[in-house]
């Protein structure tokens, strides 16, 4: 009984926490049930996470952006011109896969100086300093794709990362040999972490859980992340789309929440005027969340074109919107100072799910927009009354 | 013997926890320039917001009685409706609309809803004259001075028919020909037969204005004073504004240890951008090593601007003047620039710009000094827990745990978490703006002890107040701010609330 009580206790104070993770797995039961067992089969989700992938790495950057009480609407025209970039260098100018990649990122780090020069510098709201910088892109997209249309992209390389997959050594009873020892790795890393915290903890003499709740924390997540990966390498294995995915929340995560410099992004959130009389440097800050932005639309922009093989006029359309969305439904809020990035990549996830159910299941594209409308209101109707009843 | 355009009887209102207005009995007779004297949070404004129907009906105890009739408002428009008419010191005017829409906004003069531009541009032509403003009603707001504005306003109120005319603190943002102007129109407007009411602070207005001044002090009517019989000077308003006992009891510093002068303002001046205007003007003041300085002075005054103006310039003043630390002159680009010299500011106002009231209180305290658990830009979070635990049992916060949000916390606690904030830094010198406002007398007291420790360990403090008692309870030496400048400085020995009084209401 007192295990049961400390669980619920626990829920209760991390609901805002708790309810992404419950949310999802309702959507995944739900649509699992409804499609036979269809949706949660190894192809389908290995194209689900591949298909969240694009957005899920700008829902990341605008949950700081949106944290820091600003907003960035060019992210995806950004990432549509940049694709384009890309493939030219590749296809046209004949580039090295390994040098486009990086001059592309750095050109994605200046366009976020300059909205964070108009935003920072300049004080004009973010909303329509990005909103020109969406306009202005847009044009750019179809200016450098007029001569051509459709660029093709023929690298095997570049290509991989929207539709490749890790490599196998050798399959055992045909499931993916990497893809398991990753995924073991990963369970190993994670319980010496909460192991090492946990002793830590003791040692500063601080609360910590009991031990029956602490042992199933620890195999409750070992269980899924063993899951996803078995399910995953039933199929191709991790793709490295998943990789990438995986290694920008593990870096972002660490920033915010282990470093002098998320902090700041979170305290200037919070209260920008009591953060600068903290001695915090809020224009720097603004600069290196809309820098890291527009960085991380140029990676969507290479991911979305690497998938796709090519770079398209429309690219990036409605990225933004999606992305925002993401964010909010992954407890981002508005009033700033709030939200985490492991909830924008769950976000994400979730919008990817509602879609490839709804397709699944043959739901028209109508009912569709309906539904992912309702969610949407639904996640922030939620925040806004779980805050409530906080205070 | 006139009769009386306004009585208040007995108004008794209460805020939780706090009686805010204690059996007020207030008469203005028809035809004459009232002003209503008292401290800071003595009640008047709290009396005017009754009386202009902000509390409305049955949110007060009493009766307001207007030309024989007892009123009952429920909201400002019934106020309006009988003639009264308030203008509160932050003017209530749309700067980018023309001064004509202005004067008539609310009050529309139309046709079957149709509003008549023409006839009203006419109309507020004779309202201008009226205020002996001489400028074109086609004119936006933003473009004419706060006097003018201030001139608008009542000429607003004019064209409502007002009968008695409140203003709050009407000269604290004018110059002094301005202030000159408005006073005299208001001489003018008693001519024509409207009653006016004016809150102000400075003395020699209500000496060469005031028909009567009647005194307000913590929630209660003190006197009126009557021009006529003599009664009016600035010795006895001060006497009587400042007459109440002081019980607020002070911890008893060991010993004095004062030591070199570490801060130096010297012909310090800060012009505010925005407001187009000096906010501290010309100002010298100095502090040594161990010692507390008490920066008394009325709201408005330039205090937390003074304080702000040093502290990194957040507000981007324009600077002029030289600041002196250890005799070296310095200049802070930046708050983070003043924090490394050896600075802190706890703000006056915690919720707006102290805390980050989303966010626990560990995080709070090491906000300013996040480097202090960090390395190499990595938080060391065991670190900062224990940092957090430290200042929670030694200042005594009391919350559940160091994980409770700070918006959650009592008034003290949270005033608690922001001076932590600032000792984590290590400063060597504290400003505090207004560090007990708003919470209760034991934590007050906790709080005094902590000023002492810190002074005892060589700490400096600069504390910037508006109680009087612990101005003169807990400093070494007062200056006393008025209008930006610095009046006087007293040494706490020969220091008394008249003469604080005395030179804050210069």
């Amino acid at each position: 009984m007192r295990i049961v009580n400390e669980a619920k206790a626990l829920i209760k104070e991390n609901i805002r926490d708790y309810g992404m993770f419950i949310a999802l797995f309702a959507i995944m039961i739900t649509f699992n049930i409804l499609t036979n067992g269809m949706f949660m089969s190894s192809r389908n989700v290995s194209n689900l996470l591949d298909s969240a992938g694009y957005i899920a790495v700008l829902a990341v950057g605008m949950t700081l952006v949106i944290v820091i009480r600003h907003i960035d609407l060019s992210v995806g025209y950004i990432a549509g011109f940049l694709g384009a970039v890309a493939a030219i260098l590749l296809m046209q100018q004949g580039w090295s896969v390994f040098l486009v990649i990086p001059v592309i990122l750095i050109l994605g780090i200046v366009i976020g100086l300059f909205n964070g020069l108009l935003i920072a510098q300049l004080g004009i709201p973010a909303f329509v300093a990005t909103l020109a910088a969406m306009l202005i892109f847009r044009g750019a997209l179809l200016q450098v794709t007029a001569g051509t249309g459709t660029i093709i992209v023929q690298d095997p390389f570049f290509n991989a990362i929207g539709n490749g997959f890790i490599p196998s050594v050798m399959e055992i009873n045909s499931l993916h040999l990497t893809t398991l020892l990753i995924g073991l790795i990963a369970i190993l890393f994670f319980i010496y972490g909460e192991v090492k915290t946990r002793i830590d903890r003791i040692k500063y003499n601080f609360e910590v859980v009991s031990v029956p709740i602490f042992v199933l924390k620890l195999i409750f997540i070992s269980l899924i992340i063993g899951y996803i990966t078995y399910i995953l390498a039933g199929y191709n294995g991790f793709s490295w789309t998943v990789i990438i995915v995986l290694l920008i929340t593990m870096i972002y995560h660490f920033i915010t929440s282990k470093t002098v410099l998320g902090r700041q992004i979170y305290a200037v959130g919070s209260n920008p005027e009591a953060a600068h009389l903290s001695g915090i440097n809020v224009k720097k800050v603004t600069y290196i969340v809309m820098g890291s932005m527009s960085m991380l639309a140029a990676l969507s922009g290479i991911m979305y074109t690497a998938r796709l093989q090519s770079a398209t006029t429309t690219a990036g359309m409605l990225f933004e919107l999606d992305a925002i969305a993401a964010a909010y439904v992954g407890g981002v809020s508005s009033a700033g100072g709030v939200g985490k990035v492991t909830g924008a990549i769950i976000g994400a996830i979730v919008m990817a799910s509602l879609t490839n159910g709804m397709n699944l299941m043959g739901v028209g594209i109508s009912y569709q927009y309906m539904i992912r409308g309702g969610v949407l209101a639904g996640a922030v109707i939620f925040d806004v009354i779980t805050r409530k009843r906080g205070k | 013997m006139a009769e009386n355009i306004l009585e208040m009887h007995t108004i008794t209102k209460e805020f939780p926890g706090v009686k805010a207005l204690d059996n007020v009995t207030f008469q203005v007779e028809k035809g004459e320039i009232h002003c209503l004297v008292g401290e800071n949070g003595a009640g008047k404004s709290t009396l005017m917001k009754v009386l202009s129907g902000v509390y409305p009906y049955g949110e007060y105890e009493g009766d307001i009685v207007i030309n024989g009739k007892v009123q009952q408002f429920n909201t400002i428009n019934d106020s309006e409706d009988a003639g009264i008419a308030i203008i509160y010191q932050e003017l209530a005017l749309f700067p980018d609309l023309p001064v004509y829409e202005n004067i008539y906004i609310g009050n529309e003069v139309k046709n079957k809803g149709v509003i008549n531009w023409n006839q009203t541009i006419i109309k507020s032509k004779d309202m201008l004259k009226k205020v002996n403003l001489k400028v074109k009603p086609e004119t936006l707001i933003k473009d004419l001075g706060v006097g003018k504005q201030q001139l608008v306003e009542i000429a607003k109120a004019l064209s409502k028919n007002v009968q008695l005319l409140i203003l709050d603190e009407p000269t604290a943002a004018l110059n002094e020909d301005d202030s000159e102007n408005l006073l005299d129109l208001i001489k003018a407007l008693k001519v024509q037969g409207i009653t006016c009411i004016m809150i102000t602070h400075k003395l020699k207005e209500v000496v060469t204005i005031a028909d009567k001044a009647t005194i307000i002090r913590d929630g209660q009517t003190i006197c009126t004073l009557v021009a006529k019989k003599g009664e009016i000077n600035e010795r006895s308003i001060i006497k009587n504004m400042v007459g109440r006992e002081l019980n607020d009891i002070f911890p008893k510093r060991p010993e004095k240890n004062i030591g070199d002068t570490i801060l130096e303002l010297q012909n310090w001046s800060a012009y505010d951008q925005q407001l187009g205007r000096h906010v501290v003007r010309k100002a010298d003041i100095h502090l040594k090593k161990g010692e507390i300085i008490g920066l008394a002075g009325l709201m408005g005054s330039g205090r937390t601007e003074l304080a702000l103006s040093m502290f990194g310039n957040p507000k981007n003043y324009k600077l002029k003047g030289t600041l002196l630390m250890n005799h070296k002159e310095t200049h802070f680009k930046h708050t983070s620039d003043a924090i490394k010299a050896g600075l802190a500011y706890v703000t006056e106002d915690r919720k707006g710009n102290g805390l980050f009231l989303a966010q626990n209180i560990t995080s709070n305290i090491t906000a300013a000094n996040l480097n202090g658990v960090s390395n190499n830009g990595i938080l060391n979070m065991n670190e900062e827990v224990t940092v957090a635990e430290r200042y929670k049992s030694s200042i005594h916060i009391k919350s559940s745990s160091i994980n409770q949000l700070v918006g959650k916390l009592s008034g003290g606690n949270q005033q608690k978490v922001s001076i932590s904030k600032w000792l984590f830094v290590s400063p060597d010198i504290l400003i505090l703006d207004e560090p007990t406002r708003g919470i209760d007398v034991g934590a007050k007291f906790e709080i005094y002890t902590v000023m002492n420790e810190l002074i005892n360990r060589g700490m400096s403090i600069i504390m910037i107040s508006s109680e009087l008692g612990e101005v003169l309870g807990m400093s070494d030496r007062i200056y006393v701010m008025a209008e930006g400048t610095i009046k006087g400085e007293i040494k706490a020995e020969d220091a008394d609330q008249e003469k604080v009084m005395e030179l804050a209401t210069q």
